[in-house]
């Protein structure tokens, strides 16, 4: 006990501290991850079974031999097909949050989330870079089996992107995709402080996933009026836009305004994340504890 | 010097579903919802002193936890007023949450399948503490724990004891100044107890830290509180020095007798008889206030070898103002049903 009363925090600047914090939380959560690498690296490896299903299931509809032989189903041809398939499941590899929002409801549920009200570290934050955190992991891991399924399938892309500009808006889509999914599913989550069962509108979540963001099917095969509500639904930044930005279906002059929508978003979902933990809190403050 | 922890008649009433059995009221509950009011904690007042360490008792239920809760900010009350180091707990400044700690020892704050040693570094960055600091403070704990050795390995392969001393750790590294710790020896063998008691009174000692302690087992107490805040019911029955509980609530002590013969048939006249063995040693329970008359009665009478008279133990006497309390406590509840939708 050799150490004086001196002060026990030492001012250092907000932003050295920040990401040192953030540092700190990436490190861990990512070696935390490959605790249990096996397993890990397993299920990664399953998730790209269905890929190949679906290149083959799309294989067998358009050589369904009839009167008319298929060779376009709505302007998609096989090869756009299987290349719209493979960016939806590149966007998904951004955009899917496995286990976010049914952890914040155990959190919420068994209490381990008084962590956050009694340190001064804020939830959403550590919640984010633990998410990113694992992410980069899983790119590391699934790298080289994405990079060989493309290379794989890579005479069905006709047209690449040449511009740098569209390969621009592309990143900048898969990064808009992580933020958007990220906060739609710790939306659900925080939805157990006042439902503590949270799994059958996780399970509505995931079906209306499955279908409004055109990881079932492209978007633009929907009748005009519904279309026209999806357009001004979040759930078609997880997978149609990206892919759509990368097959060139959105027009150069529009990225921008596509774009900014699509930011629009993430500051509406942010702002509704901060709402629903603030209102979760109190609430969980005044009844549980 | 003004107080660290004041409380002033603070309550924290919880409505409570209160569910008819059967499918029917099961049906009716959808619509028609009985709630009942609980008074977790129903007014209670205290100040605590700089480097003061108090045991809060009370059976189960009683209200401990939920006032360490009120007082670590967790949950807000119903009415009254509280602060610590001059903050209002439940509006949770961040300058407050850097100078107190909770440790809940059912609770696990380290990261399972880590070594401690990370978690101890996520804390650093949260509690911004200075490297120099960091390195000192984790060698300074882990060597008054004796667990050095194992700080790199993972969590989940250590013992209770072990884990509950690296919580004890983690709580600690952002040196608090007010500590709550709610049952911190739960499950622990005995060495692992008293390992636990003696760090925790020499880092009391040494840092004139303030403590809050709820505990079921009277050895930590005994141990480390000179003051005791007996809570029943969401109140206060009892606040004073540990040492005075057993003269407020016990009216009799223990006395032991060895006869030089036979134990006389007669004896329960004097009080309850405790246990008794043909060897002739007998333990009775006599009133405080007629010790020396039965004393002077028995020798008169008998040839007595040996002789002692004792407090009850204070377990004892807790146990039996438990058992008398859970009574008066469980009709105060009845009196709290209110049915409204």
């Amino acid at each position: 006990m050799s150490e004086t009363a001196a002060p026990s925090t030492v001012q250092r600047s907000w932003l050295k501290e920040r990401l040192s914090l953030i540092w700190v939380i990436l490190t861990t959560c990512m070696e935390e991850r490959l605790t249990y690498r096996a397993d890990f690296a397993f299920a990664t490896l399953v998730r790209f079974l269905p890929i190949v299903t679906q290149i083959f299931l799309w294989g067998a509809i358009f050589s369904i031999e009839s009167s008319q032989p298929i060779s376009n189903l709505r302007g998609y041809s096989y090869g756009d097909m299987v290349s719209y398939y493979l960016l939806v499941m590149l966007s998904r590899a951004f955009s899917s949050m496995p286990g976010l929002a049914s952890g914040i409801a155990a959190d919420i549920t068994n209490g381990a989330i008084k962590r956050y009200l009694i340190q001064p570290i804020d939830l959403l934050t550590y919640l984010f870079w633990h998410r990113v955190a694992h992410k980069l992991v899983y790119y590391f891991v699934a790298a080289i089996p994405f990079a060989l399924v493309f290379w794989m399938c890579r005479g069905y892309f006709d047209n690449v992107p040449s511009s740098a500009e569209v390969w621009a808006a592309y990143v900048l889509s898969l990064l808009i995709g992580f933020l958007i999914g990220f906060l739609l599913e710790s939306l659900i989550g925080f939805v157990a402080f006042w439902f503590l069962e949270v799994s059958s509108l996780l399970f509505v979540y995931m079906m209306l996933n499955y279908f409004l963001s055109g990881h079932m099917i492209p978007l633009d095969w929907l009748p005009e009026s519904i279309s026209l509500i999806i357009r001004y639904l979040p759930f078609q930044y997880l997978a149609y836009f990206p892919a759509s930005i990368f097959l060139g279906k959105i027009p150069p002059d529009q990225l921008v305004t596509e774009l900014s929508i699509a930011v629009g978003w993430v500051i509406v979902l942010y702002g509704a994340n901060c709402l629903a933990y603030h209102r979760g809190i109190r609430r969980y403050s005044a009844y549980g504890g | 010097m003004e107080p660290i922890i004041q409380v002033d008649n603070l309550a924290k009433h919880y409505r409570v579903y209160k569910k008819q059995e059967g499918l029917l009221a099961s049906v009716r509950g959808l619509f028609n919802r009985k709630y009942r009011q609980v008074a977790a904690v129903d007014g209670v007042s205290f100040e605590i002193e700089k480097g003061e360490m108090v045991a809060f008792l009370g059976p189960n239920g009683a209200g401990k936890t939920t006032t360490l809760k009120l007082l670590s900010g967790l949950i807000y009350p119903t009415q009254g007023e509280a602060t610590v180091l001059g903050f209002t707990p439940w509006q949770r400044k961040n300058e407050y949450r850097r100078r107190f700690s909770l440790v809940m020892g059912q609770k696990n704050q380290l990261w399972w399948d880590l070594p401690a040693s990370e978690s101890f570094r996520l804390h650093q960055q949260i509690y911004r503490i200075e490297n120099s600091a960091y390195k000192q403070r984790i060698d300074e704990l882990t060597s008054l724990l004796s667990v050095q050795k194992l700080i790199d390995q993972p969590v989940r392969e250590l013992s209770l004891g072990e884990r509950m001393r690296m919580e004890l750790i983690a709580s600690l590294l952002h040196q608090p100044e007010v500590l709550f710790l709610d049952e911190p020896t739960i499950g622990l063998d005995v060495v692992s107890q008293r390992a636990v008691h003696e760090f925790l009174k020499y880092y009391q000692t040494q840092r004139q830290i303030t403590v809050i302690l709820t505990s079921h087992y009277m050895k930590d107490v005994e141990a480390l509180c000179q003051r005791a805040i007996f809570i029943n019911g969401g109140r206060i029955q009892y606040d004073g020095p540990l040492s005075q509980i057993v003269d407020e609530f016990s009216a009799d002590k223990v006395v032991t007798l060895q006869f030089r013969q036979e134990i006389p048939n007669d004896i329960g006249r004097f009080g309850e008889v405790v246990s008794k063995d043909d060897a002739g040693r007998l333990k009775i329970k006599v009133p405080r206030n007629a010790i020396s008359s039965v004393l002077a009665e028995v020798f008169q009478d008998h040839q007595i070898d040996d002789i002692s008279v004792q407090d009850q133990p204070l377990e004892d006497v807790i146990a039996v103002l438990f058992a008398n309390q859970v009574e008066t406590s469980d009709s105060e509840v009845q009196q709290g049903v209110s049915a409204d939708v």
